[in-house]
């Protein structure tokens, strides 16, 4: 069915009557980027307020592909379960040339994860969760529709934003102000801040349509389908996804030269669609021509304003890292944010949020630009490769992973950035956690439920932790003091040791590794991961 | 045809990368020619001629002609 865009309501903000008293945080837009960030906050017991000039949720689907590790950051928000049970679980990925398929993968050949590789889910729906979710916060986030930001200036310590509304202007302060308002982010068109990058020239034409029968065909299993040359769109590419509600997506590359406007149009999208479909009936519920280029800020801190999300970097829609990097944005800034607001932290901790995920964005950026190069070759000798290189795929195993129709996004690791304490380990300071299931005291959990929020100290099997009440603890396959859980199945053993201790992170990366911790040792590491030798060093 | 193990995999797209750039800004002749020295170079850098009679019927065996 179509989605019923139902508008959020619009009530006077207080500031149009009367100064308002200085917030602690004020937040640019309200998508997934900025809502989440409010509720990641409120979690924390960090007040928002959150701007956003519209009162619907994203209108098309938009971002539909939300990796496994966005879903273990929504998790740890509250929305995780939901979004599972409404989208669509997928892990298969097939790779066709003309009609012959050459090369599929599995991206979770294993067993023990709360969560898939993907869910396919229209970010109108996600959206929709996360107002739901950010609305049982009613003291601590401050949901303001229709209250458009027009103007922003820097004082120090604080922030002035100017802000309009039907019923006129108002300013409101914010000790610090986060942009998270998309790639034609207005904020950073006010400070003039350069955002200039790979402009990639091709078009790509993206539709939604309704339909009873799965285009899959018998299969009706709901994978990621990828053409080069398909006999239905002949010498350029085509995707097709499957989401929730009988909608499909389809994108098709367009010619370079393509008149997008009238590409988007009924009479010229139905064929196309028909040349995919058959003569199956469907609805077209939405469509859209779009181009796009590959950058990221210099600098994603600029004193009291921070860019998180789409502003501060974008990335071609091959393999699913635009939505998906933006939400480990916020699950790296939250809990830093906090520590600085909750004066646990020097304001220099938020250099890294700069640190590790400008290092995460340039990694999404690498990848979709070759992932785009691939799929659009842009010289005959580059045609001639790609060509060669499907030939070779049908049967050489080498030719096969060469193929590349998006690197699908995987949690970026942090591995050699500062606040990481290094050490030797199978999973090494600085990646992201490894979920496994686990049997505990009070039923079945997660190590992801376990660990995600808090600094946190696993000893898996033959180690012992120090007594310490300042670091929450959990001990997996060992008997102690504090809660122990049985690791399901060895997974948790397999993937960590049995005889390691890790700390992670609040955001669920791993900070430090130990054999034998000492509580000073972790201290030490947990203090690094708050970086209190960054603060020495300044 | 002989079906090769994968060896270039975890890097493949570091390697796919660097032969565009390293055609970048040519014409299609030198582009040709290009290609030519590195099959040559490659030959010399494996340097046993069983294996590159195997390769080159292998290559052939895709040809269209």
């Amino acid at each position: 069915m179509a989605y019923d865009y139902a508008p959020f309501p619009y009530t006077a903000p207080p500031g149009l009557s009367g100064p308002e008293p200085r917030h602690k945080v004020a937040i640019v837009g309200a998508g997934p980027i900025g809502l989440a960030m409010a509720i990641d906050l409120a979690q924390r017991g960090i007040a928002s307020v959150v701007l956003d000039d519209n009162n619907v949720v994203a209108v098309g689907s938009r971002a539909i592909c939300w990796a496994k590790r966005t879903m273990e950051i929504f998790d740890r928000l509250g929305v995780g379960e939901r979004m599972l049970e409404k989208g669509v679980t997928w892990k298969v990925g097939r790779q066709f040339h003309g009609a012959d398929e050459v090369y599929s993968f599995d991206l979770l050949p294993e067993d023990g994860h709360k969560y898939p590789a993907f869910i396919n889910l229209q970010q109108y729906h996600v959206e929709e969760y996360l107002v739901e979710r950010a609305q049982e916060f009613p003291d601590l986030i401050d949901l303001r529709f229709k209250n458009k930001v027009v103007g922003h200036e820097g004082f120090g310590d604080f922030v002035q934003l100017e802000i309009e509304t039907p019923d006129g202007l108002y300013k409101l302060e914010a000790e610090w102000l986060l942009a998270c308002d998309g790639a034609g982010s207005p904020t950073r068109e006010r400070m003039g801040l350069d955002f200039t990058g790979q402009t990639f020239e091709e078009q790509f034409l993206i539709v939604d349509i309704e339909m009873e029968d799965s285009p899959f065909g018998d299969h009706a299993v709901p994978e990621r389908w990828f053409w080069f040359d398909p006999p239905f769109h002949p010498g350029k590419s085509a995707l097709l996804h499957m989401q929730p509600d009988n909608i499909y997506r389809i994108d098709l590359q367009l010619d370079l030269d393509a008149d997008g406007k009238a590409e988007a149009t009924e009479e010229r999208v139905v064929p196309r669609i028909r040349a995919v479909v058959g003569n199956t009936p469907f609805r077209l519920d939405w469509m859209s021509v779009y181009k796009f280029r590959c950058i990221q800020l210099d600098q994603f801190v600029h004193g009291r304003v921070i860019f998180v999300g789409d502003s501060a970097h974008v990335v071609s829609p091959f393999g699913a890292r635009g939505g998906n990097g933006g939400i480990q944005d916020v699950d790296n800034l939250g809990w830093k944010l906090t520590a600085v607001l909750q004066e646990r932290a020097a304001p220099a901790l938020l250099d890294t949020y700069h640190e590790e995920r400008a290092h995460g964005a340039a990694e999404n950026i690498l990848n979709s630009s070759r992932a785009t190069n691939f799929m659009t070759p842009k010289t005959p000798i580059e045609a001639l490769f790609r060509s060669e290189v499907l030939r070779l795929a049908h049967d050489q195993p080498f030719a096969q992973k060469l193929l590349n129709s998006g690197r699908l996004s995987v949690p970026c690791s942090l591995e050699g950035c500062a606040l990481q304490t290094p050490g030797a380990a199978q999973i090494p300071p600085g990646r992201a956690v490894v979920d496994a299931p686990l049997a505990g005291p009070d039923g079945d959990s997660w190590l992801i439920r376990e660990v995600q929020g808090e600094f946190t100290l696993v000893g898996f099997g033959n180690v012992t932790l120090p007594e310490m009440v300042d670091i929450r603890r959990i001990g997996v396959n060992q008997r102690a003091e504090y809660p122990c859980f049985t690791a399901t199945n060895g997974h948790a053993t397999r993937r960590y040791g049995s005889d390691m201790a890790y700390l992670f992170r609040p955001d669920g990366h791993v900070g430090a590794v130990f054999r034998h911790p000492t509580a000073a040792e972790v201290r030490t590491a947990r203090d690094r991961a708050l970086g209190t030798h960054l603060e020495d060093a300044a | 045809m002989s079906i090769a193990p994968d060896r270039l995999s975890p890097q493949q797209d570091d390697f796919y990368e660097a032969l565009m750039r390293a055609h970048e800004g040519l014409s299609e002749a030198e582009s040709h020619a290009l290609n030519a020295r590195l099959v040559l170079m490659m030959a010399n850098r494996i340097g046993d001629l069983g294996t590159l009679q195997d390769l080159l019927e292998s290559a052939r065996g895709y040809s269209d002609g």
